[in-house]
């Protein structure tokens, strides 16, 4: 067994369980009781995406996922501090 | 020299994964926002870290094209994961203040 294999497997897998995080996090979304529990999911929910497009762009062996991903990353902590600071303030621009 | 580089990237990937799936089951299966803020902000910080670094190196040993890109992504999740849950716990605090318990004082 090389280790080409070995790297795929466990790239696959891994794919596998970042989507059961993912699912985790979107049943925490749908379900949360509170306002800031949606809002941690969320959070959750594009840390979980940055990772499985990175391990999608290790997967395809190519580097077009990076944007995405950075975007993802800066969209994710502005609408985590617009949605805490409009629950904070009930305002967003003072 | 490159299976065994093969191998560390994928025990690598095996341990952020894993942390990132702690993470997303102590987001459901703790019982209070409290507690469930302490699993998403740390473990899947770390594990995401762990993956970031996996791609790097991918990129760098054994890829197409060797730019240490991704450690931009790293190093704003490590910023920004501690600004972030700070604001949500205090918008949780204002938002459940009446539904606390009174403080200890401090009478005998």
């Amino acid at each position: 067994m090389n280790g080409y294999l070995i790297f795929q497997t466990t790239l696959v897998v891994c794919m596998h369980v970042v989507g059961i995080a993912m699912l985790l996090a979107l049943w925490r979304l749908l379900r949360g009781p509170t306002v800031p529990d949606r809002i941690l999911a969320l959070d959750t929910l594009s840390v979980t995406a940055i990772a499985e497009l990175m391990l999608f762009g290790i997967y395809l062996d190519s580097a077009i996922y990076f944007e995405a991903a950075l975007v993802i990353a800066m969209l994710g902590f502005c609408s985590t501090v617009m949605l805490s600071k409009y629950v904070l303030r009930r305002d967003i621009v003072e | 020299m490159i299976t065994f580089l093969q191998i560390v990237l994928s025990a690598l990937l095996a341990f952020g994964c894993f942390f990132i799936l702690v993470g997303a089951l102590g987001l459901v299966r703790f019982s209070d926002f409290f507690k469930r803020l302490h699993a998403p902000t740390k473990a899947s910080t770390l594990g995401v870290g762990c993956v970031l670094v996996c791609s790097v190196a991918y990129h760098i040993f054994l890829g197409e094209d060797p730019q240490p890109r991704e450690l931009l992504i790293t190093v704003f999740l490590f910023i920004t994961a501690p600004i972030s849950a700070h604001l949500m716990a205090k918008a949780a605090l204002s938002l459940m203040m009446e539904s606390r318990p009174e403080p200890p004082g401090d009478k005998p």
